[in-house]
């Protein structure tokens, strides 16, 4: 069992070139549920909120009035392109609150010491996945991760849903923001005014907690329970952002970007939902939902499969899945709990490598053990990983990336990475000698031929291509 | 006398003979035949990409919406394109488009990722299968036909199964050089994932080293790299090319019409790249579900069950026609009081199509790519 490996790639982010010795891996990694800092220095200083949502409304407040400027005849004359050229512009002045925050995510992961942390923390980002497809969510996506996912990893399960659920990116991805009680006091108001349609129930937001957040697909609800969790969910939406109907009714004193309860948008009366009646008011209704699904039997199992697929892979052995679940039901959803009993199981330390790493977990073991930086300081952080298939808070589904080998294991994307790391490779040149580097980082997992290979490479910068590129490294 | 098999079909001999003597039939085939199966991942609204504008319920419950496809070509008297498929409506005219409508998988929830992965792997239940319908129907094909290839950084379930297929991602990195490619097959030559993935990788690169910088972003750009993979006389001759964005919850006007304004330039030039080629090709567009039938809060629609498929090329059975067993789109004839009600099994649409584009007997096709069926 190559255990040093295991605990530096399979649950840590790869051995940076500075890291100590490791004695006992085990215990390496339960250190880290008590030394994990929720805020690292490359993410505190990112902007927050407030400063993210005035921005957003900035460009909205541009794109309207370069509407009204694009239809004077003058504009419409040329070829369109002057107005192409403003929109892009304003469009950047938003967007750098998204490049800045995958810049410092990488920074982050790249540099800490607590990268068994830091992993779970990437993991529970993907589980509860936003995808920042929509303009809405592009600037709130890093903040997300920062203020919704970092703070709850070392905490209760239900706390982590409850912060991922309200936070304004799951709001305004899902759609909660623009979902509106059927019988509230707003649509019935509209209603009995006869102009216009009268605003909706959207139950994505509803649907998605319990197929993908909790309970798992096919657990047993039913489309009733989905559309009731949807009505219980109405009134909580975002500050300072829409142009719907609804903002109107947001309270004065609200900051932009912040998630409120507006009774006025709340179906009122009580539901039934997985057969329990809930007649709390307003948002207290949904809250109490959210929090018997947090720990409902189905959600230990789901979260438990997954979490058992992550450290050992496509097909989790259903003796830890088991473990895992008894745990979390025991403990009520207690998160370092789970963790310790699964670096306690066997499994994860039984299986060969056989994980893919995705592109994001290769790249940033690739960084973590050059001593010069691999990547220049101009790089666009989140165009790399675009190209290596995996934008960075942009799964283009609320499942987030799938987590099998299959997923990351194709002949394109392999192509890619050999490209990337060929490039940096060679801005590396004879600064890393990749025969020293590659007992460092595969340990007990370097393979004979893998060394040769690297030994007899051309040139230093071909060894550590093919360092990067090697099939011990690729996996994890 | 040699007969091609498209001389076979035509001289009356039945499409199961046909299929009954494929050496014959293939030793002449000049040009292989080809096909490109194009996923809507996120569920396509097919009541508004072909749009039941006769039917009488159709305006009631699509309210403000109803003018969706105002101005579309009209197919017959019940049902009318989205104007975005201009292209699509001009292969219609030609008898080169065919539309199946309210046809869905077997699959009757509501959920995006069962919905695909029955749609794409053909099973009769979510996560049934782990190889899909095209990788099982690639195990048909003769030699020359087999080589496929998706649009996509890893291989989709569709194509998975016993026969390798290559993948391509338009790259703007700068290549590997020969050397360390050379270097890198020697080390992964004893492992099993990645020697065939880096075999496909090089010799995908060989091929579409001509194409460059194109990124394949729009629909027109993807199918012009689509046509560029399969018109070589060594390219590929089965395609899967991934399209997402049809999660239609809310502002569907204008999202739809973008989104068929794309998949339209795609068929437009996938059949302009082709060329000669596209009278021997299949173009089967395809999505998990539907969407309700009718419109809500938020000027959207949501999950729903059955949905419309699309069927292009040269050689259809039935070009310019939109086959249906029509359900109504009434509040009783609804499938579960909501969805457009699935009346015919995609699995037997696709099944179909395949079996007469290839000559192949129906049933053996059938029972290869929905074995669980």
């Amino acid at each position: 069992m190559a255990v040093q490996y295991l605990a530096t790639n399979r649950f840590g982010l790869g051995r940076r070139f500075d890291d100590p010795a490791i004695e006992d891996p085990k215990d390496w990694l339960i250190r880290q549920i008590g030394d994990y800092d929720p805020a690292p220095a490359a993410i505190a200083e990112l902007a927050g909120r407030e400063a993210i949502a005035t921005a957003y409304a900035e460009y909205q407040g541009e794109r309207q009035a370069m509407r009204r400027e694009a239809k004077n005849a003058e504009m419409r004359d040329d070829d369109g392109s002057a107005v192409e050229a403003m929109r892009r512009m304003s469009r950047a002045g938003f967007r750098r609150h998204y490049g800045e925050a995958a810049s410092a995510r990488l920074a982050a992961a790249v540099a800490t010491q607590t990268p068994f942390a830091e992993r779970l923390v990437h993991f529970w980002s993907n589980h509860f996945a936003i995808s920042a497809d929509k303009q809405t969510v592009v600037g709130f996506a890093g903040n997300y991760e920062n203020e919704a996912i970092r703070p709850h990893v070392m905490g209760k399960f239900s706390d982590l849903l409850t912060a991922a659920v309200h936070h304004p990116a799951m709001l305004l991805f899902l759609d909660q923001a623009q979902s509106f009680g059927p019988d509230s006091a707003f649509a019935t108001r509209v209603r009995n005014r006869g102009r216009r349609q009268a605003p909706g129930l959207n139950e994505n937001l509803a649907r998605e907690i319990m197929e993908l957040h909790t309970l798992g697909v096919r657990a047993g609800y039913t489309q009733a329970d989905v559309t009731n969790f949807a009505k219980a969910l109405t009134g909580l939406t975002v500050a300072g952002l829409g142009r719907g109907a609804g903002q109107r009714l947001m309270p004065a004193d609200a900051q932009a970007g912040a998630t409120v309860f507006v009774d006025r948008l709340h179906q009122p009366g009580a539901l039934t939902i997985l057969g329990k009646r809930y007649d709390q008011p307003g948002a207290k209704q949904a809250e109490a939902v959210l929090r018997d699904l947090a720990v409902h039997p189905a959600t230990a199992r789901h979260v438990s499969t997954k979490l058992a697929r992550h450290f050992t892979g496509d097909e989790p052995p259903a003796a830890l899945v088991e473990r895992l679940a008894d745990d979390f039901e025991k403990t009520g959803g207690d998160l370092p709990s789970l963790y310790r009993t699964l670096v306690a199981s066997p499994e994860p330390w039984a299986a060969e490598s056989t994980m893919f790493k995705s592109p994001w977990d290769w790249t940033v073991s690739m960084l973590r053990a050059l001593k010069t930086p691999g990547l220049g300081e101009r790089q666009n952080i989140a165009a790399m990983f675009t190209q290596l298939g995996q934008p960075v808070w942009r799964p283009g589904s609320p499942k987030g990336y799938d987590d099998t080998v299959a997923t990351w294991a194709g002949s394109a994307a392999l192509m890619q990475r050999v490209e990337l790391a060929s490039r940096i490779a060679g801005r590396i040149g004879d600064r890393a000698d990749a025969r020293q580097l590659a007992p460092l980082v595969l340990a007990d997992a370097l393979a004979p031929d893998t060394a040769q290979a690297i030994a007899r490479a051309d040139s230093p910068g071909q060894g550590l291509a093919m360092l990067f590129a090697s099939p011990a490294f690729l996996r994890r | 006398m040699i007969l091609s098999r498209r001389s076979i079909l035509l001289s009356g001999i039945t499409v199961a003979a046909a299929g009954a003597m494929p050496g014959f039939a293939y030793a002449a085939a000049g040009t292989p035949k080809r096909l490109v199966f194009v996923i809507q991942r996120g569920a396509a609204d097919g009541l508004a990409t072909v749009a039941p504008t006769g039917d009488p319920a159709f305006a009631a419950a699509r309210r403000a919406m109803t003018d969706e496809t105002a101005g579309g070509a009209k197919l017959d008297g019940m049902f009318t394109l989205h104007p975005s498929l201009a292209q699509t409506a001009s292969l219609y005219t030609g008898k080169q488009a065919h539309f199946a409508h309210a046809v869905a998988t077997a699959y009757r929830d509501r959920s995006h990722f069962d919905g695909q992965n029955m749609l794409e792997g053909g099973g009769s239940r979510p996560y049934g299968r782990d190889d899909g319908w095209v990788g099982r129907l690639l195990t048909l094909l003769p030699a020359a036909e087999r080589d496929a290839i998706a649009i996509a950084p890893a291989v989709p379930l569709a194509l998975r199964g016993s026969v390798q297929v290559g993948t391509y991602a338009p790259s703007r990195l700068p290549q590997a050089d020969a050397d360390l490619i050379a270097r890198l097959t020697a080390l992964y030559a004893d492992d099993p994932l990645l020697h065939p993935l880096w075999d496909s990788a090089v010799k995908t690169q060989e091929l579409a080293s001509d194409i460059g910088g194109n990124n394949g972003r729009n629909g027109a750009e993807l199918g012009k790299l689509a046509a560029s993979l399969m018109l070589p006389a060594d390219g590929a001759r089965v395609m899967m090319v991934e399209t997402g964005g049809w999660d239609t919850h809310s502002g569907q006007r204008n999202r739809l019409a973008a989104q068929l304004r794309g998949l339209d330039q795609l068929i437009g030039a996938l059949q302009t790249g082709l060329g000669p080629a596209w009278n021997d090709t299949l173009v089967i567009v395809a999505t998990e579900f539907g969407r309700t039938v009718e419109v809500n809060g938020t000027g959207g629609t949501d999950h729903g069950t059955a949905s419309t498929a699309m069927l292009l090329g040269g050689g259809l059975a039935a070009g310019g026609k939109v086959s249906a067993d029509w359900p109504g789109l009434a509040a009783a004839a609804r499938y579960e009081g909501r969805d457009l009600k699935p009346t015919r099994s995609l699995e037997r649409v696709i099944a179909g199509a395949v079996a007469h584009h290839y000559a192949l007997d129906p049933k053996r096709v059938m029972s290869t790519l929905y074995p669980d069926a």
